[in-house]
């Protein structure tokens, strides 16, 4: 993956720009010893590394708006991150750059059940969010697998989405306001606790804009009252094709799940193997859940799996208590911990119409033979968001390359196939020039227009999202 | 002027010498009068494709809304949003379009459980100011390729691009409804319970305050469902609620999303977002006739012809918008709430690269 060139008037500044930033850090704020700056090299696309000219971690919106105005006054590159989950390599750094982290700010500001809302400093966790509010019955909806880990500022950035979303949505059906500092300091407030904006839905072109177009600092989320119950159903078929249809009947049948997620043979073996869920040995097996009242779920689920036979299921098994629901889960989440016990892999997460997913499961596997590569699919199947995991072994040399130039031919198989490049985890650095198979140079230019408004200079998280080479005139100004 | 195809419309903004006013069924007249030549989109019109197994349908902007009204509900499916139809309200005739409707990011009572127009919509085509077409988005519902100008164009009343198509992801119909109604309860007491209702885990997706100070909640789902969580709903809340079901429950809901009891009446029409804990301190310096949605977050107010409630509002977390008033009040005061500078400043900017020649219903959000 190529990277700009560093630029050497930036690094010959480094010296002076360190100075300016101490100035008005705390010294734990700065970090500019090489081995504590080597913990920044990479995010979870761990692939591509490279150490960053300095690391700060400011305390406060204030600091964010010092740092950016001294970057943006020195011409210095600044690549923000949350916890440096990205699987895109949305935090990778460049040597003449600097990492901004919020790692410390981590507050929660506000809490207010009457309007159904949580104010938190964007450097607190996913589940963090979650955790502070569901003693009194609530919960934030979106739940990417990383929630453990990763930050609501990396959330924003890439519009995460999780398992919930058929019903849920993602980051920006629930984020209702942020505090955001420009490349120059400005410190803008979009949205708040109301609905809506009061003219152009900036808080709209925020969200997803993979912290290139601003410092997230703050964000009012939207929370939500917990159901009653849940309840998932586990149902086994033969092949991909009989349970891509069942998907299909189930959603056309007016019954909405809070989630439908997939499995091929290959992922359902290594998460058993790995979280003994009870998954039977079977082709593709299909979680699917509802929530309410118990009599609610009964009728749901009767439903539902009405449906499911009429597809012959060779298992269709009701949870019967709490903890089988959570093991049924723990298998499923666990999936790409399962997978990296047994091999290096690399996952995606193109998006495809549901209607196409027999079609696309079976390009796939014919590609995985000509590629000599396995793949394990596991995904959103509600809303068509695949995640193949793609094998490979990073210590045999051109396995890496064959991997990469295999997930390509996938993505581009989803936007054939009327979908798109990447369904939650962000274009990154890793979708970067493939943007073009899906977005013509009109489209891309609309894109770039809008980072023209919001950081002129082309500073934050400069090489991310467009094609190099579409971007570089811009970034070269 | 009426494009046959997004081609030609391309062609028509490319060549425009002068301001064109953007115009789909012509029914949501809001916004600062534009003087110019009228460029209409439903020559572009139809659903291109809708697929109920997906949950998704895309659809020329100047399809009549009630023709993919019509097609969604022969699938028992529907847009989440419940947008409003303004023509009763505004005094319009014409049909409402598509793209009006996501121009407008016209949403209903729903939006405060289901979102915004804004939310659903999950892909756009759109002519620029230049003339070119640009694509964003797409078919699907989970998509995070490159910058989400859906959203920046769903709201944009036509000043960023000129809608020719748009996706969107819906939702299965419920079987059936019911309405819970009190008695009179003045703003405070109402958004509390209203607070109260939407915080239970009951699914209530509508929570109003009538004209004639009465609290609407709803509840949709299957036959058993909508009977349990309703008798859930009123043991959590006390107090007396009379319930309502099926089509007059509907009746009820088409109510308070049109703001029928504003219809036909003389003055200005002001929708007002604000933090719902904050709406009852704010009703009480508006002095005017009112109607709450979204439980408290939304309000409607109807005021003398020309009064700037906006000022008289002061300072609040939110916005007000005057949705219908007189070409002289809609010249004289701002339409949309003004923006602290440095927001104003990237709203300026980002009209500026879409729309250089500011061709685009200009002036209209001010």
């Amino acid at each position: 993956m190529e990277m700009p060139a560093p630029d050497p008037a930036v690094l010959a500044r480094r010296a002076r720009v360190l100075s300016r930033l101490g100035a008005i850090l705390p010294a734990e704020a700065l970090i500019s010893d090489e081995a504590e700056r080597r913990a920044y090299e990479c995010d979870a696309l761990t692939a591509y590394r490279c150490v960053p000219m300095a690391v700060v971690l400011p305390g406060s919106t204030e600091e964010v708006a010092a740092i950016l105005r001294i970057c943006h006054e020195e011409g210095v590159p600044v690549v923000p991150r949350g916890a440096g989950t990205s699987l895109a390599g949305g935090a990778l750094p460049t040597e003449d750059s600097i990492i901004l982290g919020v790692a410390r700010l981590r507050a929660v500001l506000e809490v207010d059940y009457a309007d159904r809302i949580i104010r938190v400093q964007t450097g607190i966790t996913n589940l963090a969010v979650t955790g502070e509010v569901e003693g009194d019955g609530f919960f934030y909806a979106p739940d990417p697998s990383s929630q453990l880990a990763c930050a609501i500022a990396g959330n924003i950035a890439m519009n995460s989405g999780g398992a919930h979303c058929l019903k849920y949505g993602v980051t920006t059906n629930n984020l209702l306001g942020v505090t955001m500092v420009l490349m120059d300091g400005t410190v803008v407030e979009l949205g708040g606790a109301h609905l809506d904006a009061a003219g152009y839905d900036l808080l709209g072109l925020v969200c997803g804009s993979e912290g290139q177009l601003g410092v997230v600092t703050e964000a009012s989320l939207r929370i939500l009252p917990k159901p009653e119950g849940a309840r998932p159903v586990l149902m086994g078929f033969d092949s991909n094709e009989v349970a891509g249809a069942c998907v299909s009947d189930i959603i056309k049948a007016g019954v909405l799940p809070v989630a439908i997620e997939f499995m091929d043979r290959p992922c359902i073996r290594a998460c058993e193997d790995f979280a003994k869920a009870g998954y039977p040995d079977c082709e593709a097996l299909l979680i699917v859940e509802v929530e309410g009242s118990e009599a609610e779920i009964d009728e749901q689920l009767g439903l539902i799996m009405q449906i499911a036979r009429r597809h012959n299921p060779v298992e269709l098994r009701e949870s019967q208590s709490e903890g089988e629901s959570k093991k049924i889960w723990l298998g499923r989440k666990s999936a790409f911990g399962a997978m990296g016990q047994i091999n290096d892999y690399m996952c995606l997460d193109g998006t495809i119409p549901v209607s196409s997913l027999p079609f696309v499961l079976r390009r796939i596997g014919e590609m995985s033979r000509e590629f000599g590569l396995d793949v394990a699919n596991v995904f959103h199947a509600g809303d068509g968001n695949m995640h193949p995991l793609i094998l490979f072994d990073a210590n045999k040399p051109g396995d890496l390359e064959r991997c990469e130039a295999f997930g390509a031919e996938i993505l581009k198989l989803c936007v054939e196939a009327g979908g798109c490049l990447t369904g939650e985890h962000g274009v990154g650095i890793e979708k970067r020039d493939l943007m073009a198979v899906q977005f013509a140079p009109e489209d891309l230019e609309a894109q770039m227009r809008v980072k023209d408004v919001f950081d002129p200079e082309w500073l934050l998280n400069p090489a991310k999202v467009f094609p190099l080479a579409a971007s570089a005139a811009r970034r070269a100004a | 002027m009426r494009p046959a195809s997004e081609e030609d419309l391309s062609e028509i903004v490319r060549g425009a010498r002068g301001p064109l006013v953007v115009r789909g069924g012509g029914t949501r007249a809001v916004g600062r009068p534009v003087a110019g030549e009228v460029l209409e989109t439903g020559g572009l019109s139809g659903i291109t494709l809708y697929e109920p197994g997906a949950l998704t349908l895309v659809a020329c902007a100047g399809t009549p809304l009630a023709e993919l009204e019509a097609a969604l509900a022969a699938e028992g499916q529907r847009l989440p949003f419940e947008p409003m139809d303004m023509r009763a309200l505004m005094g319009t005739s014409g049909e409402p379009t598509v793209g009006g409707m996501v121009a407008a990011n016209a949403s209903g009572p729903r939006r405060v459980q289901a979102g915004a127009c804004r939310d659903s919509l999950i892909g756009v085509r759109f002519v620029d100011g230049a003339g070119a077409i640009i694509k964003n988005g797409g078919r699907v519902m989970k998509n995070v390729t490159g910058y989400d100008l859906v959203k920046l164009m769903a709201g944009s009343w036509g000043t960023l691009g000129v809608l020719t198509e748009c996706s969107f992801k819906l939702l299965p119909v419920p079987a059936t409804e019911a309405t819970l109604v009190s008695a009179p309860l003045d703003p405070e007491a109402a958004v509390q319970v209203m607070a109260r209702a939407l915080g239970t885990p009951y699914e209530v997706n509508g929570a109003a305050r009538g004209a004639d100070g009465r609290v609407v909640l709803r509840i949709e789902g299957f036959g058993e469902q909508v009977a349990y969580r309703g008798a859930a709903l009123r043991a959590a809340l006390g107090g007396d609620w009379e319930v309502i079901e099926g089509a007059a429950s509907a009746e009820i809901w088409q109510g308070i999303r049109d703001v029928r009891a504003f219809a036909g009446q003389a003055g200005d029409v002001w929708r007002v977002s604000v933090r719902p804990s904050e709406a009852p301190e704010l009703v009480a310096r508006a002095k005017a006739e009112l109607v709450m949605d979204w439980g408290g977050g939304l309000i409607w107010a109807l005021v003398a012809e020309g009064r700037d409630l906006r000022a008289e509002l002061g300072a609040f977390r939110g916005h007000a918008t005057l949705i219908r008033g007189s070409e002289a009040t809609r010249a004289a005061l701002p339409v949309f709430q003004p923006e602290p500078a440095p927001v104003a400043a990237l709203a300026q900017g980002l009209r500026a690269r879409f729309d250089p020649r500011g061709v685009l219903n200009p002036g209209l959000m001010g």
